[in-house]
């Protein structure tokens, strides 16, 4: 057993989560990779998001899966750290956008 | 940039024998990752088998101007090895007497060799379907007796296929050598110039792109489009085909992988990408390759592994397609580079 939460070499066995329970991880799996297929938005654009949602969560295994997907598609590393702007601006803005509510009870709670 | 070969620099991996022994060992040895043999087996194919030639690629020489980071062929200015025009004259024999209808002509930069436009001069006469030559683009600027190459392949309906790691000056020179993104673009403006990868023109320019780093290339149409937008907005340049090629873990790419601490995760990637469909395309089934000296290989990597074809007929020079049909293709685990995905091949992907 690893002496820490996060091994690195566990990102290649996500996969194995299916042996526990065929059914529901092959629906995930299946799910999974629909949506990533080519549709209204290209493979391309569903990376950046991925990258984006991947820091928002902090996801270290999806970091690094979508920093080299992006690298395999050619995307460069100023459209990657737009990306992770993207949603670092959307982050702190639903902090900030809370500050609303403050202002609210404030006005409320004060004569 | 590495400013030196493996070999120059006496590194342990320039021999051969050092790099198969590291891609048969560490995790295909404890059974953690099958081999390239187990997973053919467990598709059903014992052996990978030549079939009908169809492309004589042929090595002209080592010597190189460039030292890149990720050369499978150890090729630079310091290399010497250079075919003579005597082993020439017996790969033309082949190309008279088989069906083989390309000559793909490489490196190193094959232009470096001093019979190379006799060569081309000579197959163009026997009138080879697909004339291949790869350059490297900075060898068409780096010295005035190649300035007028252009010509020279426009003349002899050269299809000329080069090498661009992608659109940005900063991944190219990376992996090519400081200035090489920039020597590159101005060698492309000359070809379109002369007529080469322009709309409405038989001239052919394709272009190759290998990933800069340890990562494999995704779909090479997607690529394709993202290329040719890039160069025609920035530059103005126009080409034909965008060809997708996966760095096979052998020489100066295995000793990058190893170095960076990439070669296991690197290996996985190719191992769980592994593709049935571009197994059974893959080009040693349809080229032999011919190193400098004639002797012979499955490809230009077991080329570079030093892997002579297994056969008793090792040279161009007793070449013999129907006698040759008869060996097995020499494997190792480098070869999941060429099955990985939608495969890997000198002409891009294979499934």
């Amino acid at each position: 057993m690893s002496k820490s939460y996060y091994d690195p070499a566990d990102l290649r066995k996500f996969g194995s989560i299916t042996e526990w329970s065929e059914e529901l991880g092959e629906k995930f799996f299946e799910y999974y990779n629909k949506v990533f297929e080519e549709g209204a938005l290209s493979p391309r654009e569903k990376s950046l998001i991925a990258l984006a949602v991947a820091h928002v969560r902090q996801c270290p295994y999806c970091i690094d899966a979508y920093t080299k997907d992006g690298l395999q598609r050619g995307i460069t590393k100023e459209e990657m750290m737009e990306a992770v702007h993207v949603g670092a601006a959307i982050e702190s803005g639903a902090t900030l956008v809370h500050g609303v509510q403050m202002m609210n009870k404030y006005k409320k709670l004060s004569m | 940039m590495s400013a030196q070969s493996l070999r120059k620099r006496k590194s342990a991996l320039a021999d051969p024998v050092r790099q198969l022994e590291y891609l048969a060992g560490g995790m295909f040895a404890d059974g953690e990752l099958p081999t390239f043999k187990e997973k053919l087996k467990k598709h059903g194919m014992d052996h990978l088998r030549p079939g009908t030639l169809e492309i004589l690629q042929i090595n002209l020489g080592y010597m190189c101007n460039q030292v890149c980071e990720h050369c499978h062929v150890d090729a630079g200015p310091d290399r010497k090895e250079i075919m003579t025009r005597e082993t020439m004259e017996q790969c033309l024999e082949v190309l008279r007497t088989t069906g083989a209808h390309t000559l793909d002509l490489t490196g190193g930069a094959p232009e470096m060799n001093p019979d190379f436009r006799w060569f081309v001069e000579q197959a163009y006469a026997i009138g080879v379907k697909d004339l291949i030559v790869r350059s490297n683009l900075t060898i068409l600027n780096a010295n005035k007796k190649y300035y007028d190459l252009p010509e020279f392949f426009k003349a002899h309906n050269v299809h000329v296929v080069s090498s661009m790691p992608h659109w940005t000056r900063g991944k190219t020179d990376r992996q090519r050598g400081s200035g090489v993104f920039d020597r590159s673009i101005q060698a492309l403006k000359v070809l379109n110039s002369v007529g080469y990868g322009v709309p409405d023109s038989d001239l052919q320019l394709d272009l190759v792109y290998n990933p800069a780093g340890a990562f494999l290339p995704a779909g090479q149409q997607d690529l394709e489009k993202e290329f040719k937008k890039a160069l025609l907005e920035d530059f103005g340049i126009h080409f034909n085909q965008l060809f997708t090629i996966t760095n096979l873990p052998i020489s100066r790419f295995l000793e990058y992988l190893i170095a960076s601490e990439n070669y296991e995760d690197y290996m996985y990637s190719l191992v769980e990408a592994f593709n049935p469909a571009a197994a059974t395309n893959v080009m040693c089934t349809n080229t032999i390759s011919v190193g400098w000296d004639g002797y012979l290989y499955d490809c230009d990597f077991n080329q570079m592994l030093d892997l002579k074809v297994d056969h008793s007929l090792k040279h161009i020079s007793e070449y013999r397609e129907d006698l040759l049909a008869d060996r097995n293709i020499i494997i190792s685990q480098h070869c999941y580079g060429c099955t990985a995905g939608a495969g890997s091949s000198c002409q891009g992907t294979l499934a």
